[in-house]
């Protein structure tokens, strides 16, 4: 028994990666369709968007690359829908180098979907180099870092932009990143320009910006993809983060059984060699 | 002069900026912008020489025949390719260049990430024991955690995802700012070693010598 | 009788009548104070108003519920600024507005005006007028000012006791203690030793400590002669540490073992990056690697791949979300300020020991500060705190 339990302890992590593997595919091909829970960060974001009157101004910024697409698309994707549904004036950008083709993507699909109709209803400003920079300036005029949108009309000539300024004129951003960028939008859109700020952030970042909801600085956290399929379930439209929820759920069970297992064998091999050496 | 040169310049423009932080004047504002500019422009040519550093260290390694040559034969072709579709046939959406970074660049970076999923179960089987209380209490936290950020763990309790963003909340937060705090101090205390010249490391000299 | 009815009826219908068509309007502010803001760059006026006596009217026509803002320039019309409703930026029972995107030396003229809850606008104004200035000194910033004279008189007050040959204590740090172990580990297989000093650029304090830390393994790699990869992220973290390893090697009297492929540069995308390292890590196999820098996803997949090859690992960073992933996979972490640590630690220097007194004094002054702060908060004390706001 003691040689079958450290030869547990010990096994090939090829074995974990199998079984992590199932527990992946199998949900996806085959949903359980487990209930999701809202939470009041993501709650509070919802309600944010959701009581702005129609024709509202709202920033979207996609700052995120392609290699956190599987766990901030979701989230992007429901916000825009969100968004678009309430007849918003949506103005969508990135911060990001790496972000302008995951941004324009994410607002063309979900405008698609939608029905809505570039220049009226949603503008893509794309990239433009200094977070910073790129944030102070649309706080002054936006035409500061944009003169022109993504495919090079001036802003002037987009008819929802007329009339359009700065974050005056703006309800609420939402920063949706895998960096560190939502603490600028905080530092200067925020703590300067007096705008609502919301984020969405990858689950391990979003710890790092709970002291931002404490303090009322951000009004709202979407973290991960549980957050995605929160906001998923709340907008009413079930996607990946929603379907990804099984897999995860699977997974957490899956390494907690392997954590739980692996300590009682630890602890019975501890016990066997003690008494083996007393 | 190699190293007295460098220094100076570095204490001069490190106490210029200290400086220029507390001066509001558009003077200022514009000083410290031709700065960030200059270090754009420094950045930019080092990437010039990154490039000729990755080109000769595989080429080094093909013309020899080292081991494992062939890996290093594929990255100076991708490298050549890449750049060349870049230039000759620019990088906006549809063309050469934006086509290698959606579809192999992307993917392949997608799954390189995606390895995190494996390795956090291994990790975790590996080496969450609880070996000693602290270990133990973080084992106990971990496992709650990762319920609560499920919705089995709200199957199970609807205790679990509130003790869960308790968690997050307080202790993590805790220990997360006064994290934070050390680190803030020993930057100043690293940039200020690093402005009066104790610190010289960065001149190729260990250790102020 | 009669005429007595008459009149009283044509008083009656008089008082209603000029009740109905009143011409009464709010009172606009009492006293209006339009002056430089101060500490910024000659974009900024201040707009300072007294309430209207007609906030707390019961009269709805007259009650007010917001103050328009006019601002015209020399020469120009009156253009709508702002409307603020009451309540709203009041400052010791005064209206403060700071109006921004001003032009430099240029006389800005202000008018204040009451609006009621049915938009009936004052008759009267309150008006000033201003010429924005640029400041040498930003005062808001004075709070961080007498911080940094602290800190730097402690770290004065330390390295020169350093340097007068007080012997200083730092406890020990089981990471850096374990270096030796790791480079005669490596020694002793016959296998290299791989170093990463993280995914961020030579700006970040930590990637400069990460280079301090590879000046000394490098040595001491250089000393046992054994082989030393160094894959890098940012060209230009490579260039000086090809300068840091090349001394190393020269101090070690090695210089013939040096060769600028010992420090390469990779790829500045993230998990290319990581995919390169893993790759090496899988081929070379080295007997020790080490972490040292700043982190972000990829930590783990880093640190699983050595420990699967069945290196000894020493991470070390400042990035706190990535500290339980090194805390897991590796043998020895150095968490937050200990990589900052290192280059006192590992040189034994009594200065760079001065300098690590100073921060653990500056860290005892913080939690001080922090709990008077809690006590006046508690009691809601709040001016405490506004102290140290940083503008």
């Amino acid at each position: 028994m003691k040689n079958l339990l450290d030869k547990f302890l010990k096994m090939d992590r090829r074995y974990i990666f199998f079984l992590v593997a199932l527990g992946v595919i199998i949900p996806l091909i085959v949903p359980i369709g487990l209930p999701v829970d809202i939470t009041k960060p993501v709650k509070d974001v919802y309600d944010a968007i959701d009581s702005l009157p129609e024709g509202s101004y709202v920033i979207i910024s996609l700052d995120y690359d392609p290699a956190t697409i599987p766990e901030l698309d979701p989230m992007a994707y429901a916000i825009l829908r969100h968004c678009f549904r309430k007849n918003l004036k949506v103005i969508t950008m990135t911060l990001l180098p790496a972000g302008p083709g995951v941004a324009e993507m994410a607002t063309k699909t979900c405008a698609k979907l939608e029905n809505k109709k570039y220049g009226e209803d949603y503008v893509f400003l794309g990239y433009k180099v200094g977070v910073s920079a790129v944030i102070l300036g649309i706080g002054e005029d936006i035409r500061i870092p944009f003169p022109q949108d993504y495919y090079g009309t001036s802003i002037d000539d987009l008819p929802m932009m007329k009339g359009y300024k700065n974050y005056d004129d703006t309800e609420i951003v939402i920063t949706i990143s895998g960096t560190n960028v939502p603490a600028s939008w905080v530092a200067y859109a925020h703590q300067r320009y007096h705008v609502n700020v919301a984020s969405g952030v990858t689950a391990v970042m979003a710890a790092d910006f709970y002291p931002y909801l404490q303090t009322g600085q951000m009004v709202g956290l979407i973290g991960g993809l549980k957050g995605a399929a929160e906001y998923e379930k709340l907008v009413g439209v079930p996607g990946k983060a929603f379907v990804g929820m099984d897999a995860q759920s699977i997974i957490h069970s899956l390494i907690i059984i392997l954590i739980i297992i692996g300590n009682i064998a630890y602890f019975i091999v501890r016990k066997s060699k003690k008494e083996g050496v007393g | 002069m190699k190293r007295e040169l460098p220094l100076f310049i570095c204490a001069l423009m490190g106490i210029t900026m200290i400086i220029q932080y507390f001066i509001p004047h558009p003077y200022s504002i514009k000083f410290y912008q031709t700065v960030i500019g200059w270090f754009i422009i420094i950045m930019t040519f080092a990437f010039v020489l990154g490039i000729m550093s990755i080109a000769r260290v595989h080429w080094n390694k093909v013309s020899r025949k080292q081991k494992d040559w062939f890996y290093s034969l594929v990255a100076l072709i991708s490298l050549s390719v890449t750049l060349f579709v870049g230039f000759a046939f620019g990088i906006e959406r549809g063309k050469p260049f934006m086509l290698i970074f959606e579809y192999i660049q992307v993917p392949m970076e997608s799954t390189m990430f995606s390895l995190l999923a494996f390795y956090i179960a291994s990790a975790a089987f590996r080496t969450f024991r609880a070996r000693t209380f602290e270990a133990t209490l973080l084992l106990i936290a971990a496992v709650i955690v990762m319920l609560g950020r499920v919705p089995i763990g709200y199957m199970i309790s609807s205790k679990i995802p509130a003790i869960s963003g308790w968690i997050l909340d307080i202790p993590n937060l805790a220990a997360k700012r006064g994290i934070m705090i050390g680190v803030g101090l020993g930057s100043i205390s690293m940039g200020l070693k690093i402005i009066l010249g104790v610190e010289r490391s960065w001149l190729g000299t260990i250790g102020g010598e | 009788m009669r005429l007595i009815w008459s009149l009283v009826f044509i008083l009656m219908v008089l008082t209603v009548g000029s009740a109905l068509c009143t011409d009464e309007t709010p009172s606009p502010p009492a006293t209006i104070v339009v002056s430089d803001k101060g500490s910024d760059d000659g974009s900024k006026l201040r707009v300072e108003w007294s309430p209207s006596p007609d906030e707390k009217s019961t009269n709805p026509v007259l009650r007010v519920e917001r103050y328009r803002i006019m601002r015209r320039e020399i020469g120009g019309q009156f253009e709508e600024v702002e409307e603020v409703f009451v309540g709203e930026g009041m400052e010791k029972g005064r209206y403060i507005y700071i109006d921004s995107n001003l032009q430099l030396g240029k006389r800005y003229i202000y008018r204040v005006y009451s609006v009621s809850e049915k938009d009936v606008v004052s008759k009267g104004y309150a008006g000033g007028s201003s010429v924005p200035v640029a400041n040498l000194f930003n005062v808001e910033r004075l709070n961080v000012l007498i911080f940094i004279v602290a800190f730097a008189g402690l770290f004065i007050y330390f390295y020169r006791r350093a340097k007068g040959g007080v012997e200083l204590y730092v406890r020990p740090i089981a990471g850096l203690s374990a270096v030796d172990e790791a480079i005669g580990r490596a020694t002793e297989m016959g296998k290299p030793i791989l170093y990463i000093s993280g995914l961020s650029t030579v700006d970040d304090i930590s990637t400069i400590a990460a280079i301090t830390i590879l000046g000394r393994v490098a040595r001491r790699v250089a000393e046992h002669e054994t082989k030393l990869i160094v894959p890098n992220y940012d060209p230009v973290v490579m260039l000086v540490e090809q300068e840091v390893v090349k001394q190393a090697y020269l101090e070690a009297g090695h210089p013939d073992a040096y060769s600028d492929d010992i420090v390469f540069y990779i790829t500045t995308r993230q998990f290319s990056y990581v995919a390169a390292v893993d790759g090496i890590m899988v081929r070379e196999k080295p007997a020790a690697n080490f972490f040292m820098g700043y982190y972000f996803a990829e930590s783990l997949i880093l640190a699983e791949t050595g420990a699967a090859t069945g290196a000894i690992q020493i991470a070390g960073t400042d990035a706190v979300t990535q500290l339980p992933f090194f805390i897991t996979a590796c043998d020895y972490t150095l968490i937050g300020e200990e990589l900052y640590a290192a280059s006192a630690y590992l040189s034994k220097d009594p200065l760079q020991l001065g300098t690590l007194k100073a921060q653990d004094y500056m860290k005892l002054a913080i939690a001080v500060i922090m709990g008077i702060g809690i006590i006046t908060a508690t009691f809601g004390l709040n001016w405490f705190q506004r102290l140290f706001v940083a503008r």
